[in-house]
């Protein structure tokens, strides 16, 4: 692996270095425009793929307009993103790009940045008040259900019964399941059950060992996302049943893309919620101060269902997500 | 159950008490294949056992080496995060050696990787906690953060996949059997095995458990403490490596998130069979049953819809302490 201005970068940020470079940076940057950001960590694949899109949109944009300047920082938790943010407060910040961990322990920090003049761009999550972002940039969550109880429907015309792995407990977890169910209401789908898998490979392998023990007949799965599918697809191919499935993931991981885009047998559609969600969100705000525009509003990205057809436009083969 | 301890009791329930102390275990063990059976039909399916203990091998193995380190009066909190990082970095040496070199060499010089590499970072954590005197606590726990960093600044945040090219090779390793019997049941039985001998039969356990009882009394005795404490360290990174062996195949790639608490695992896992955690007396096969309980409280639970998912820590929960609580010594 080579050290690239980037891989160095990343480092900083996981060792919390990269709070130590800010000082020196704010001696000479009085007549720019400075641009927080508050991220979480790369706990995950999908937060990983953040991380990359999030340092690839600050280095093109760092080298476009020189006269703005980011300061990055990754949490782990919601406790040190609140810590993150007072940070960036601290050393003055004209604008402020958020993805919250959890809505309603960030809303009065960053209520309290927004007090000082900070414009706020919410990514992804809004805050829980109405009104303290001025920009919104988001993925559409009920829709990702949505699209996923879709594509069973379709592939189930008749009904059938179908397995569910839930995320990692949170709001957006919740969202996406009470669609799901409402979607396939009167469709005669039937759900058999529906276990945390954490968004996480291991967790889903080991979910769907015990539900190919334990049910007979599964016609579909819904993995929740891509990491626990690629999981699960390693168990139903174990148990030698990927002939009577279809596997579904989501959020557009590449090596999931690619598999479709391949024409594999058992998962052959993705749902795209992607990670370079923040990179319009660091754009469009970026805009405002480079250009003058006036951006101020909500921009909900679409969740498609991504086949064979359209992948190739969501594949990102350089992404470590 | 407190009245008894003040209350003369019957010799006959003396005596079973005691043999439940020391099969406590294997007695919860065996409760919780009752419950398996009572949940769902399919628990005592030849698949679903098979599926169990196929995947209690991974942390299986890691707390086998962690039974010598904590027998020891020692501690090692790494153990998650080095088996993402010795994972990563083996699958990082196949990826490259399979430019120069034909798959299967290629495979193999990388799993001797991922063996040198927890060898060497067991080597680090022995050298600091032993030569550093620094507390095991906090030495682990320092190299924990610096190992699991280390992964994902390698992955990039994302994850490290093996090339499409080497996974047949090394597929067999968690997928394959010998005589109906999956790879890794077969491995971690054998380090089973030679732990167990190794502990109660060779002079390396004796002078484990003697250093864990009390290490000034056998510095005296001309025990060589530093260097059986530093074995212990070394030994676990090796359990690590080894259990990476088993891991990479699975499903051929490493994420920021592999390994997250498996420490705890592995360390509950001794506990519940009958280990000490204060040292000085440690059960390999009490490990192997620890080990065992913990993979069926999971698939158990996820073989019933009968407890709520949200519920399922609660229920573990309460196993471990049921577990433990069987054996626990009286007065």
């Amino acid at each position: 692996m080579t050290i690239t201005r980037r891989s160095l970068l990343a480092a900083a940020a996981g060792t919390g270095l990269a709070a130590a470079t800010g000082p020196v940076r704010a001696q000479d940057a009085d007549d720019k425009a400075r641009i927080g950001i508050a991220i979480p960590a790369a706990t995950h694949g999908w937060t990983g793929g953040l991380n990359y899109h999030t340092e690839r949109t600050i280095a093109a944009m760092e080298a476009a307009f020189p006269q703005l300047e980011f300061l990055l920082t990754t949490a782990g938790d919601v406790q040190s993103q609140v810590n993150n943010i007072e940070d960036l407060s601290a050393r003055g910040i004209d604008a402020l790009v958020i993805l919250p961990m959890e809505s309603d322990p960030l809303t009065e920090p960053v209520k309290f940045a927004k007090s000082k003049g900070t414009f706020i761009t919410a990514v992804d999550r809004g805050l829980s008040e109405e009104g303290v972002e001025d920009l919104y940039v988001g993925g559409n969550n009920p829709q990702y259900a949505v699209v996923a109880a879709e594509y069973f429907k379709g592939k189930l015309p008749q009904g059938g019964k179908i397995a569910v792995m839930r995320g990692i407990p949170t709001a957006i977890d919740n969202i996406r399941i009470e669609a799901f169910q409402k979607t396939l209401e009167g469709s005669g789908i039937e759900i058999l059950d529906m276990q945390y898998a954490n968004w996480n490979p291991d967790k889903g392998f080991e979910v769907m060992q015990d539900y190919l023990t334990r049910f007979p007949q599964i016609d579909g799965v819904w993995a929740g996302d891509d990491d626990a599918a690629l999981g699960a697809k390693a168990a139903i191919e174990q148990a030698g049943r990927q002939g009577e499935m279809k596997l579904l993931g989501g959020s557009g991981m590449n090596r999931v893309i690619k598999m479709v885009m391949d024409g594999d047998p058992l998962i052959d559609a993705d749902i795209f919620y992607p990670p370079t969600l923040i990179v319009p969100a660091i754009q469009v705000t970026a805009m405002r101060y480079a250009t003058q525009a006036p951006v101020k509003g909500r921009y909900v990205l679409d969740s498609p269902l991504i086949t064979a057809e359209n992948a190739a436009e969501y594949y990102f083969p350089d992404s470590p997500y | 159950m407190s009245l008894a301890a003040d209350t003369p009791v019957l010799p006959a329930l003396a005596g079973a008490r005691r043999l439940a102390a020391r099969l406590g275990p294997l007695l919860a063990l065996a409760l919780l294949a009752v419950l398996g059976m009572l949940a769902s039909p399919a628990f005592l399916s030849a698949e679903n056992l098979m599926n169990v203990l196929t995947r209690s091998s991974i942390i299986g193995i890691i707390a086998i080496g962690a039974t010598f380190v904590i027998t020891a009066r020692g501690l090692d909190l790494s153990v998650g995060a080095m088996a993402a990082f010795t994972a990563g970095l083996s699958i990082l040496a196949m990826n490259g050696l399979a430019g120069i070199l034909p798959a299967l060499p290629a495979a193999i010089l990388g799993l001797a990787a991922a063996l040198a590499v927890g060898a060497g970072a067991g080597a680090v954590n022995g050298t600091l906690v032993v030569k550093g005197r620094v507390e095991a606590f906090i030495v682990t726990l320092g190299t924990m953060g610096i190992m699991r960093s280390l992964v994902t600044w390698l992955a990039d945040g994302g994850s490290i996949s093996l090339d499409f090219a080497l996974r047949g090779v090394g597929r067999p390793l968690y997928y394959g059997t010998v005589l109906g019997i999956p790879v890794p049941v077969l491995v971690f039985a054998l380090v089973a095995i030679a732990a167990e001998i190794a502990m109660s039969r060779f002079r390396f356990g004796r002078h484990v458990t003697a250093i864990g009882s009390n290490a000034d009394v056998a510095r005296y005795s001309a025990i060589p403490v530093d260097r059986i404490r530093m074995a212990t360290y070394v030994l676990q990174g090796v359990c690590v490596g080894l259990a990476t062996l088993i891991y990479v195949p699975r499903l051929g790639a490493v994420t920021p998130s592999t390994g997250m608490l498996w420490e705890l695992e592995a360390i509950a896992a001794v506990i519940i069979g009958g280990t000490a955690l204060s040292g000085g007396h440690g059960r390999v096969w009490g490990t192997v049953a620890g080990v065992l309980i913990l993979g069926l409280v999971s698939n158990i639970l996820n073989l019933t819809d009968f407890v709520s998912p949200h519920l399922n820590g609660a229920f573990q929960g309460a196993i471990i302490v049921i577990a433990v609580f069987l054996q626990r010594k009286r007065g």
